[in-house]
Order: structure tokens, then sequence, then C-alpha cells
């Protein structure tokens, strides 16, 4: 297979790996106001503390595989997108110091608050930043060439609350499976509303998009897409009616599950529909690729490290797996 | 006045403030995750519970240390592309590969085995345990070695060819093992040793002085005294290989690093303790010199021939003010860290290490210069570089992005507010973690506990606990 399709692949992946781990971490704190009290809160955290950073490295990950394969969108995008990019980053340092932070405090009313903030802004930013890259951005001579807010619109400020909804699925699917007894229940009625919130917006996406985007209808309606891409929407639908039938009949992992495939379907279907453009409307992954001693240098390294890097953390996911206590020898 | 309110500018100090910002908090974790090693491994070899003290203890410093590194550290990699787009596309075949690797290698492992450092007590084995803090200090190790890789390739660019303005890629391995790095690296993480060590001296000295955890605090002293031992000295005869490499390599830099205007012919150079040199005029004002001591320095010769800043074009000149005090200010704290070991010596001779009182009070007040030092070096070395990105190749003025300067007044003024709060809030923490002082009663999981062991009787009568 090509070097540079392997690469996009790679970075494809990183990112979905990135949105699903770390939209469940996110989800959970955007779910911190809902906890009644300050030990549900403890127990919400606890549920994530873990897991949090090496879900979050598969970002920074996706950032510099996209920095080696394509470095014109890695210049471009970043440029273009510098507001919500960094007030996405911004949103990170807000959770992330909140941890030990929280922990060492006596009175964890601010962190709280800073913990559920930093996750809100960095999942809008994120929604911002995927709708502000699909609006599409002005090139000339490789470089940005356009304006500081061009990633703002009502389509980009609609992506940004769908995530939110779609990481509250995703982080109440999780704690479906951390939790028990009463916190578990709020869990289960907080995905099934969720999911259908989901739904609408999905289902407004697919809607808008086009009219939105003309390309990408021509897209959707040109061969050999055509014949294809009507299977992501009913994947997704089929996700969804799993999902609301094991949430019915409290199933404990296959709302998570149903959750990922629901995002894997949407996600998918993003793909097929900008493929192969890395920076629409113009600009193609081909022609943005780096050196191909570059890419197979680099590949190197991610086939020998990668999957020893997916082992362990496989294996630190299986140590922490099963429902989360109040951790008494919390450091 | 034109230059404040320029996309250019504003990076360069957006990224500035970043890194120094950043560099804090690894300066701690890459030595003190060593010394977590340490430890561990004294309580899995000798099953002694105030080892066991000790870790539990120092890992909570190095966990609010490492949360914020992660946070600050996530920022630069996307400030390369934020604001330094041209720099990133110009360079990237070259340059990318090593964050990609420092990400695959070093943040990965640090982040999938600090879950279990932390909060695996309950759920792993003592093995395990002590293996997760080892790939844990490796992966700090990792991430040193690629970003200063990245770092000593912008110093030092090798393994390249041009194509149309971009670079190319000739060889990988000359990239990565290009001429500054070995003793960019060994200088850097032998510093964050340096530092660790006098930082746990300083706060077990704290401890001793006020009579509370003796005996947590006389072994958490003497292992730091022995890092500190073996990395003051160490780092002086690295600094001096430091300097003959800028000399061979970046002799403008050095040139600079000295206020050395004329080249000596004659004579041998004098290194200059006090200067204030002046860019203009091309001269300094006040100088305090030791005759032949820069010669002597960087040729090891009496009369070697140095290069002085006036044989290359001003344009191709650092900020000399900045880079000959930062130095001289590095260099003083090495001298004065390594002095105190040398007291340590004498005391240690003398069997009064843990009673001396001036000599705990001394440590205590030395403490945080190892941090200083680290910002002084990291100073010296980015703002020698000037005005180079990529050295003598593609200047910093060609590399910034396409974007207004409104954009980065925003995001500089946040980050401006934000790391100064956090930094209040982390130095707030970890004084309250010291005020709460040692754990000592808190049962040992019953997974790590091994069979049979003692109780620490005399421990828990001489000390006050609180919680």
């Amino acid at each position: 297979m090509d070097l540079i399709v392997i690469w996009a692949c790679l970075v494809a992946l990183s990112i979905i790996l990135y949105v699903v781990l770390d939209g469940f971490s996110l989800g959970v704190a955007l779910l911190l106001p809902s906890a009644r009290d300050e030990d549900e809160r403890d127990l919400l955290i606890s549920s994530v503390a873990p897991v949090w950073d090496a879900n979050q490295t598969w970002l920074v990950f996706g950032a510099g595989a996209i920095f080696v394969a394509f470095p014109v969108v890695y210049g471009v995008l970043f440029s273009a997108l510098y507001i919500p990019l960094l007030t996405f980053v911004l949103g990170l340092i807000f959770r992330g110091v909140t941890f030990e932070f929280r922990a060492n405090a006596t009175r964890k009313q601010s962190w709280n608050s800073a913990f559920f903030l930093g996750s809100l802004l960095a999942v809008m930013a994120q929604g911002l930043t995927l709708g502000g890259f699909l609006s599409g951005t002005k090139v000339m001579d490789g470089q940005f060439a356009g304006d500081s807010f061009d990633w703002l619109n009502p389509f980009s400020a609609m992506v940004g609350i769908a995530l939110i909804a779609g990481y509250i699925l995703l982080g109440s699917t999780y704690l479906i499976i951390k939790t028990t007894g009463p916190m578990q229940e709020r869990a289960y009625g907080q995905a099934f509303w969720s999911a259908i919130v989901v739904l609408g917006f999905q289902i407004l996406v697919t809607i808008w998009t086009p009219i939105h985007y003309p390309t990408v209808l021509t897209n959707w309606l040109s061969s050999p897409r055509i014949y294809f891409i009507w299977l992501f929407p009913v994947l997704g639908l089929g996700a969804f009616y799993r999902l609301i039938k094991s949430l019915k009949s409290h199933r404990e992992t296959l709302p998570f599950l149903c959750s990922v495939v629901l995002f894997l379907a949407g996600y998918l279907g993003l793909i097929a529909s900008v493929y192969p453009y890395a920076i629409p409307p113009g600009i193609t992954f081909q022609q943005t690729a780096a050196q191909r001693e570059t890419l197979r240098f680099t590949l190197w390294g991610v086939i020998i490290v990668l999957p020893v890097v997916l082992g362990y953390v496989i294996y630190s996911y299986s140590v922490f797996r099963g429902k989360v206590g109040k951790e008494r020898f919390y450091h | 006045m034109e230059a404040i309110v320029d996309a250019l500018f504003l990076s360069r100090i957006q990224f500035a403030v970043t890194t120094m910002f950043h560099i804090l908090f690894p300066a701690l974790t890459i030595g003190l995750s060593f010394y977590l090693v340490v430890v561990e491994f004294l309580w899995v070899k000798t099953n002694r519970e105030t080892y066991y003290r000790m870790y539990r203890f120092w890992a909570k410093i190095f966990a609010i240390n490492f949360g914020v590194g992660v946070v600050s550290g996530v920022v630069l990699e996307f400030e390369f592309g934020t604001n330094f787009s041209r720099f990133s596309q110009m360079v990237s075949n070259v340059f990318s590969p090593l964050l990609a690797f420092e990400v695959l290698t070093a943040f990965f492992l640090e982040a999938g085995f600090l879950g279990i450092m932390l909060f695996g007590w309950e759920k792993v084995s003592r093995k395990t345990h002590f293996l997760a803090t080892c790939l844990v200090a490796l992966g700090t190790i990792l991430s040193a070695f690629w970003i200063l890789a990245a770092n000593s390739w912008m110093q030092t660019p090798v393994g390249y060819h041009r194509l149309s303005g971009k670079f190319m890629v000739a060889d990988f391995s000359t990239v990565i093992f290009n001429p500054s790095l070995p003793i960019r690296v060994s200088h850097t993480i032998v510093a964050s040793f340096e530092t660790s060590a006098f930082v746990v001296a300083g706060i077990s000295a704290y401890f001793l002085l006020n009579r509370k955890h003796i005996d947590f605090s006389r072994r958490s002293l003497a292992a730091a005294l022995v890092m500190a031992g073996l990395f003051a000295p160490l780092q002086i005869f690295l600094g001096d290989a430091s300097g003959r490499q800028v000399f061979h390599h970046q002799p403008v830099k050095l040139a600079a690093i000295e206020a050395h205007w004329e080249t000596n012919t004659t004579a041998g150079a004098p290194f200059f303790v006090i200067a204030f040199p002046e860019m203009t005029e091309e001269r300094n004002f006040y100088e305090f010199a030791i005759p032949n001591g820069l010669s002597l320095l960087v040729t090891h010769s009496f009369n070697g021939r140095v290069p002085g800043l006036k044989i290359f074009p001003r344009e191709d000149r650092p900020n000399v003010l900045i880079v000959f005090w930062t130095f001289r200010l590095m260099v003083a704290i090495g001298f004065i860290l390594f002095f105190v070991m040398v007291w340590a010596a004498l005391l240690w001779r003398k069997g009064r290490l843990f009673d001396h009182r001036p000599f705990l009070q001394t440590l205590l007040i030395v403490h945080p210069l190892g941090f200083l030092a680290t910002e002084l070096g990291w100073m010296t070395t980015e703002v020698g570089r000037q005005p180079w990105l990529v050295y003598n190749l593609m200047r910093t003025a060609e590399g910034v992005s396409p974007i207004p300067a409104g954009n980065v007044i925003w995001s500089l003024g946040l980050f401006l507010i934000i790391f100064p709060a956090i930094g209040a809030v982390y130095f707030f923490y970890i004084l309250k973690t010291l005020r709460r002082g040692v754990d000592l009663l808190s049962p040992i999981p019953p997974i790590q506990r091994p069979i049979g062991m003692r109780p620490l009787k005399d421990e828990r009568k001489g000390d006050s606990v609180m919680g």
C-alpha cells in the first residue's frame, strides 16, 4: 500500500482514538454538576484519574503524526485555527491540573468548577475546530491566507454544541461500566437522553453539511461513493437502536460499545465526505505529504513501537478495570 | 515601538514564556523519578518501611509536578504549528520525526505507567509497581533525549539537503546524533538530577531543622546527597565540555557569551568575570578580567585564538548583554552547589552531616537554585542561537506563521495570566504538602506488604504526624 495512504490511516486512527478515549474522560467531567455530593464527585474523577493522561496523549500523537506526514496541513490548519486550537489546549490545562490540585485541596469547590469548565471549553473548542476545518480554509502558496475568525460560523458553533452531547453520551456510558447503585441509575438516564440528542444532531449535520457545502453533496452522489456512503447513516442508526435497547435492558458494557460505534459511523461518514481533501475545499492529502524518506523512517518507528504502546495501555486499563471504589490508598 | 505589535516578536515571547514555564517541571520530574526508582529499589530490597514512606511522600511532590508538566508541554507542540508554521513546514521532514518519536517512546510510556505508579498500590504487586516506576523514569529520560535532539539539530544542523528551500533528510542517524546532541543531553539531564537532589535535600533539611520525621528525613537526605555528590562535580565537567562544543560549532554564540569583541592574535584572550557589553558601540563598559582565561577555557591552551564578535556581521550576533549574564549566573550557581557538596563531604567525614544546623540551613536556602540555573542555561543556549531558527540557515524572522498580531496578543495575554496563576497554586500545594508532613501511619496495602515485615516503632514514637 502507498506510504501516504498508510499515514493518512494512522492520522485518522489516532484522531478517533483520541475522540473516543478523551471523549469519555471529558464527558465524565461534563457530568460533574449532576453529582449529588463531594463523595460522588470523588468517584467520578477517580474513574478517569488513572487513565486521562494516556487518553490525552493520543491527541499529541495525532498532532505529531500530522506534523510528520502532512506538514502543510499542520502549518496551514494550525495557523488558520489558531484561536480554537489554543482555547482547546487552555481547556485541557485546567482539566489536567485539576486531578492533582483537587486531591490536595481542602476546599474542592473551585477545582470542581475548573474541571468542569476546562473540559467544557476543551470540548466546545474541539467542535469549533472541526467545524472550522469543514468550513474550508483559504490557502495561498502553501500558507494560510485567511482571517483569524474564518472558522466561526453557525455551522461550526452547531458542531461545538453537538460534541458536548456526544461526549456526555460517551462519559455516561463509561460511568455505567464504572459505577453502581444510584449513580449508575443516573448514568443510564443521562445516556438515554444524550443518545437522543446525539441522534438529533447527527441527522442535523447530515442534512446541513450538503446544504452548506454543495461540494459535499456532489461528492456523495458521485461514483463510487454513492454505492457505500449510505452505509454510515445505516450503521449509525443500527448502533443507536442497539444502544437504546441495551440501556433499557440495563446492560453494562454494551451501551459504551454502541456509543463508540455511533461515533465511528459519524466519523467514517465524515471522512468519506471529505476524502481526498486534507484542507477543504481544494487541497488533497497527497499534495501535502512529506518526503518519502521521512514517511518511511518514521513509519518503521511506529510499526515497532505502537504495538508495544497499545499493549501496555491496554494492560494499564486492565489494572484499573471494574467498578471504581473510594480509593483508600490514593496518594 | 512597531516591534511590540509584531506577530513575530510576540510569538517569540510567547514561545519563550511557554518553554520557560514548562521547563521548570521536567527539571524536577526527570531527577525525581530517578530518585523514586532508587527509593523503591531499597524498599523492595530491604523491606524497611521508611523507604515505603519515603516513596509515598516524594511521589506526592512528583505527581503535582508531573501534572503541570504534561499540560504545559502540550501547548508547546501546538505552538510549532500555530505560531511558527513556516518554520514547521520548512523543516518538518527533518524535525518532526524527532517529536513523533518523543510521543511514541516517551509520552505514552510515562502516561501508561504513571497511573499504576500513583493509583496502583492496591492493584499490582511490589515488583510490578517497581517496574512501573522504572518505566516512568525511562520515559522521562527518553522524552528529554528526543526533544533535545530536535533542539540540538536546530543548533547544529547536519544530515540534510535543501530542495527549493525545504530541508530534506539525507540521513536520519546523522540528524539525530548531531554534533551538539551528546553534550546537550547529558548536561540537561544531569542538571535535572542535580536540581532534584537539592530539592529533596532542602526539604529533608527543613524537616530535620524542625526535628520532624527524623529517620525519614535522614535517609531522604542521605540518598539526595549521594546523588548531588555525584552530579554536582560531573556538571562542572560537562559545563566545560559544553562550552568547548559551542566554541567549535557556534563561535559567534561563544564570543557573545564571553563578550569577546576582538579576535586575539598575539596573546591569549581574557575571561571577563564582570562586564557590561554594549552592542552598538561594540565594546564593554567596566571589565574585570582574568588574563588568558578564555583561551585557557575553550582551547585548553594559554594563547589559543578565539574569534571575536567583530569578525561576524552585526546581523548575525545574538544579544550579548543577555547571554553574557545568564551564562555567568548559571556557572556561579553550579559552583555554589559544588562547594555545598564539598562542605557536605567534610561534614560526612566528621559524622555531623545530619545535625550541623548551618549546613542544613544552607541546604534549605540553596535548594531552589537548580531551577534558576536551568532557566539561565536555557536562556543562554536559546538566546545565543538567535537570530537563527536553524543555525546559519534559517532566520527566526522567516519562520513565523502568517497570522495577525492580534491572535498572539490574545493568547500571550492569557498565558501571562494563567501560567503565573498555575505556578502560584502549584507552589501553594507543594508548601501545603510539606506542612502536612509525612504520612507514617496509613496502612500499607496488603498486596505491598512483605511477609513478616516489622512495624516502624521508633519512627512513630518520635514523630508528630499531622493528617
